[in-house]
């Protein structure tokens, strides 16, 4: 018996291996809850052997892995920063891959009225005066960073808000989850809303302003100041990504009928 | 209430089927936990073996610090381990951040204490019996923990089982030295985390399920090798 034991210990430890080509790529969450990762991943790897290792965190967590050299490239949406990024010689280059946009959500009785605004920047002032429950994701993340640039523009400071203003410092899908729980606002990308399994009385209240446009952007984590960094593999990625074949996989994925991401990388 | 029993029908599903996700994060769970639980049950028992048999001035500051441990935050751990093998920090070059032995090191150092104080305690007991018997026979040092080891046996495991449990149901640390890399890092707590992002309550839960029943499983297969509550001993 203890044998039959041993044996199962055998099977545990040696169930790791098949080694192929590694590559740790640090993406945000928002991105990771769409799902889309999970069709890209496996082509990725079938097309060129890669083995694509996904960290998922928040843009600004994913710039911080890739200041330090722990990733090999990062998939994250918030230009400043990764401008920014590219400018203090962390990346070599910032690459345009593909976008898709941030809704406004809520309950579906809208006491703030945000679904008869025509505008992010009025859906917002609508819920600071009417001082509802808004969840905000604070955690420095791309999403987070397009909220506080949403505020600014209205004119508004969060920091003075009072506690209807709930900063969560979380995932996009635990911010929701929250926003579910409480009945509350939140901002949240197109694609994780279309993911997410747990809406209770939430719907998407608004939508199609400009200012909510959501641009995801693929860096590779320069070289020249990390060189264990696998730039050769970060290169064929890149390649894969901005490839007809990568096109047609982005612009072709759908949840319930609706398309989520548009492909806009520069051949 | 919905969720609960959808959870409970999705793990006899999932278990049922077998599931190759689901065998893969189990079984690098129990590859990761088993792993740590062998590394800090061999620094862990020689250590409290030696705090009993050893008198130096600082021995109750040792017990006492190592007690405190056993409260060590896991999340504080994980960032610690992560400082240190971040390409940033001093052990970067070894490459070892976001692999399974990252996570096994987190472990190891939120258990040794654990284990350590369990094991310490009960060496101390035995240690009141048997203190004059190998005064008298002018035993070494090293053959007093010996014996004291091997006679605690059964109190040994049920430290090491205790360390196996804190280590089998952990999430902060490892969330942050493995990164919850799908076929790389993921285990089940990681899982259970991500899902519950997701809001797939149901999934979250059904793998939760699963948790508990391989922590039970284990415990039992363990107590049957080691052939204790049988035999009228208790």
């Amino acid at each position: 018996m203890t044998r039959v034991f041993l044996a199962g210990l055998l099977l545990i430890f040696s169930a790791q291996g098949g080694k192929s080509e590694q590559f740790r790529m640090a993406v945000t969450t928002s991105f990771h809850n769409s799902g889309l990762s999970e069709l890209l991943l496996p082509k990725i790897k079938s097309d060129t052997g890669i083995d694509v290792q996904l960290l998922v965190v928040g843009t600004g967590q994913a710039l911080r892995l890739a200041k330090a050299g722990d990733v090999d490239a990062i998939l994250v949406h918030s230009r400043a920063a990764e401008e920014a990024f590219v400018r203090q010689g962390y990346a070599s280059h910032r690459r345009e891959i593909m976008y898709n946009d941030f809704v406004l959500v809520g309950p579906s009785d809208d006491p703030a009225g945000v679904a008869n605004v025509t505008t992010a920047n009025a859906g917002l002032t609508a819920i600071a005066l009417t001082r509802m429950d808004f969840i905000s994701r604070g955690d420095d993340s791309g999403t987070h960073k397009t909220e506080t640039g949403l505020w600014a523009d209205a004119g508004l400071d969060p920091d003075g808000f009072g506690a209807w203003y709930k900063s969560v410092g979380a995932g996009m899908g635990a911010a929701l989850n929250t926003a579910s729980a409480l009945g509350a606002y939140v901002l949240t990308d197109r694609a994780s809303w279309l993911n997410f399994g747990n809406r209770g009385d939430l719907e998407l209240l608004f939508s199609g302003d400009p200012a909510l446009f959501n641009q995801y952007a693929y860096l590779p984590v320069s070289a020249e100041r990390h060189p264990h960094v696998r730039a050769t593999r970060a290169a064929r990625v890149e390649d894969w990504l901005t490839s007809p074949a990568s096109q047609k996989m982005i612009d072709g994925y759908t949840i319930a009928g609706q398309k989520l991401f548009v492909f806009n990388a520069q051949p | 209430m919905g969720d609960l029993w959808l959870g409970i029908w999705q793990a006899c599903v999932l278990v049922a089927s077998a599931d190759a996700d689901l065998i893969e994060i189990s079984l690098r769970s129990l590859q990761v936990t088993l792993t740590a639980l062998v590394l800090a049950s061999f620094l862990a028992f020689p250590l409290a073996a030696l705090l009993t048999v050893r008198r130096f001035r600082s021995r109750r500051l040792v017990i006492a610090v190592l007690n405190a441990l056993m409260g060590l935050p896991p999340v504080v751990v994980g960032l610690l381990v992560y400082v240190l093998l971040s390409r940033a920090g001093p052990f970067g070059v070894l490459g070892l951040l976001f692999t399974p032995t990252a996570m096994i090191i987190a472990q190891v150092i939120i258990i040794v204490p654990l284990i350590a104080s369990v094991a310490h305690q009960s060496l101390r007991d035995l240690w009141h019996d048997y203190h004059d018997l190998l005064i008298s026979l002018n035993v070494t040092q090293w053959q007093k923990m010996r014996t004291l080891l091997w006679d605690a046996r059964r109190a040994l495991l049920t430290a090491a089982l205790a360390g196996f449990g804190r280590a089998m149901g952990e999430v902060g640390a490892i969330m942050i030295v493995g990164g919850n890399i799908d076929h790389a890092t993921r285990v089940l707590t990681t899982a259970i985390a991500l899902e519950t992002g997701r809001g797939d309550f149901a999934l979250a839960l059904a793998l939760g399920f699963v948790l508990i029943a391989m922590t039970v499983l284990i415990n039992l297969a363990i107590h049957w090798l080691g052939r204790t509550e049988r035999e009228g001993r208790w």
